[in-house]
């Protein structure tokens, strides 16, 4: 089987934002991959593991994105895709929905994986766009995957429950946690992951020039800083009282 | 010419979820400046009888696509109906929830439609040059992006809570439309087989008004009890930080949090919460925060409008007895 796994480098969630001119400023953050990747990078693997065939690690990024596809082939990945978008114009989900489904188009791929979400942006796009840009079905927030004669059935978590959907492969997964435990890069696979192929691929070269974002960032701004407010101290049973007062006249949420 | 303002409202066993409300009620309020009609568009089986709500929440039109197909939410026979719609129809603006089916579904449709999205926003603003602006929490809240785009239809998801609720009015009346469902046979390529939906009575931790947490300081998950007894008190749901769920002691799906929910209650209340900036960030929109923890020093003090310093296995349960006799 040809597994296909997209991932993004992130900044680490302990990470405080800083902004310098107007822009997030990346200036001494460290670099992950984004943890729900890491879940797709899992779960590639396990299938791997059942079905054989080959896992590629593609990704979106700048140079630095590099270290993060040398961790998903120490973790076991086979071999790795960087497209470097610091060579395109100006980039959003769309763009890279595209650009992804250019290079992916020109794999062999059974199904494809990736995070259900990217903890910078935030934006839950672009491994479903991907599957349109593909066009390939989906089946988003993924919690338990079983493969079975070509087809993949999927637990996915819905606000108050969960569904089970029945999708023909190819198709694209995207993990939620509770898909498993993502394994850690082992001293051995560290050293074997430097002599892994990793393919840098200019946007140009997948005919994708002309290509630009449809959303267009306006500003950054930081969030007011929230002050601590009042403690109430007190015997247990006089400070819920208060508690309870303060809720109710003060704050009125009761 | 007004195209409309599209509220894309979501539905399960014909109740209409809140957040589509909350989005009807804000896009009256636009589309009075705009003087775009407001257009809801419910797609279902049996929903004739959603029409009159959704009017009196200020939809000027009511689009109706009821179809035994689309009975439960499914990524492509909505896309396909959706699609097409709009290709017709050629709104200025489609809003959605950010809810599961809102973050499955607005991508598909914005890549096919080949426009942008704004996901998960919290504010959204009138702008002359590109109809609308939306701001968007980033890096989990701890930072905010301002985005737009100048094509159409322009495209959002809306977190849940971020506008209030209009009051009704059952007077209104709206022009009723049922259009038929066309649906492309590649869109019918996954199959829904099973939804399994939990039979709490409590509110989905997303939409609700109230929370109550628990962390570490919950020692494990027999403790959990006491929180729930106090959530139900308040008419809440319960969540829970990284930490209690990395213990095993809730399942995952109550994580609040960078790498879990992230909610915006009027009222959220953290017990043996220490704080760590992963959780900060799925919670600190949220209206008035109240802290219950043993260490005075713990972070979660920092932003918590009140707090107690205290055990909450006794602070809790007393709580819990002291809002009963409030609200009883």
């Amino acid at each position: 089987m040809n597994i296909v796994v997209v991932i993004k480098q992130t900044f680490d969630t302990e990470a405080k934002i800083v902004l310098k001119d107007g822009q997030i400023d990346p200036t001494g953050v460290s670099l992950v991959i984004n943890p729900y990747d890491e879940f797709a990078i899992e779960e590639a693997l396990r299938i791997q593991k059942k079905f054989g065939g080959e896992v590629t690690v593609v990704s979106c990024g700048g140079p630095r994105s590099q270290e993060a596809i040398r961790t998903a082939l120490a973790m076991g990945c086979d071999k790795g895709v960087q497209i470097d978008e610091t060579a395109l114009e100006s980039v959003d989900e769309y763009v890279r929905a595209e650009v992804l489904a250019k290079a992916i188009s020109q794999m062999p791929y059974d199904i494809i994986l990736g995070g259900r979400i990217a903890v910078d942006d935030g934006s839950s796009q672009v491994a479903v766009r991907l599957a349109e840009a593909l066009n390939i079905p989906s089946v988003s927030s993924v919690i338990k995957l079983e493969i079975e004669n070509n087809v993949a059935t999927a637990t996915r978590e819905i606000d108050g429950g969960t569904e089970i959907i029945e999708v023909p492969l190819p198709a694209v997964i995207t993990a939620q946690k509770g898909l498993n435990e993502p394994r850690y890069p082992t001293m051995p696979g560290i050293m074997k992951a430097k002599k892994k192929e990793l393919k840098v691929i200019n946007p140009a070269d997948l005919g994708v020039s002309g290509i630009s974002a449809k959303m267009k960032v306006q500003n950054y701004s930081l969030p007011t800083p929230r002050q601590g407010g009042k403690k109430i101290t007190g015997e247990p049973a006089e400070a819920v009282r208060e508690l309870a007062r303060l809720l109710r006249e003060e704050a009125k949420v009761l | 010419m007004s195209k409309g303002i599209w509220i894309v409202v979501e539905q399960r066993n014909a109740k209409i979820r809140k957040v589509s409300l909350e989005l009807l009620s804000q896009g009256r309020l636009i589309a009075n400046e705009t003087g775009d009609p407001l257009v809801a568009v419910v797609l279902g089986q049996n929903i004739q009888d959603l029409a009159q709500e959704v009017a009196s929440y200020g939809a000027d039109k009511v689009i109706l696509v009821d179809n035994e197909k689309l009975a439960e939410y499914t990524t492509g026979a909505y896309t396909s109906v959706l699609n097409k719609l709009i290709r017709k129809e050629e709104p200025n603006a489609v809003l959605i929830g950010n809810t599961a089916m809102g973050k499955d579904l607005a991508p598909r449709l914005a890549q096919r439609l080949g426009v942008g999205l704004a996901s998960d926003c919290t504010g959204m603003e009138r702008d002359e040059a590109n109809f609308l602006t939306f701001k968007r929490p980033i890096y989990g809240g701890k930072a905010f992006a301002q985005v737009a785009t100048d094509a159409k239809p322009v495209m959002a998801t809306i977190r849940p809570n971020t506008f209030p609720l209009a009051t009704p009015d059952t007077t209104r009346q709206a022009e009723i439309v049922n259009e038929t469902a066309e649906i492309d046979q590649e869109d019918l390529r996954a199959i829904l087989k099973e939804v399994v939906l939990a039979t709490s009575a409590r509110p989905e931790l997303t939409e609700a008004e109230i929370i109550v947490s628990g962390g570490r300081g919950m020692k494990g998950p027999e403790n959990f009890p006491i929180l729930e007894a106090l959530a139900d008190a308040l008419g809440g749901a319960v969540g829970a930080s990284r930490a209690a769920v990395d213990a095993g002691w809730i399942d995952q799906k109550f994580q609040v949090g960078q790498t879990g929910k992230t909610v915006s209650p009027t009222l959220y209340i953290a017990c043996g919460i220490s704080g760590a900036i992963q959780h900060l960030a799925g919670m600190s929109s949220s209206k008035v925060i109240v802290a219950i923890n043993k260490d005075p020093e713990a972070n979660i003090f920092n932003v918590a409008d009140y707090g107690i310093v205290g055990d909450l296995f006794e602070i809790v349960p007393l709580l819990t007895e002291e809002i009963k006799k409030l609200v009883g």
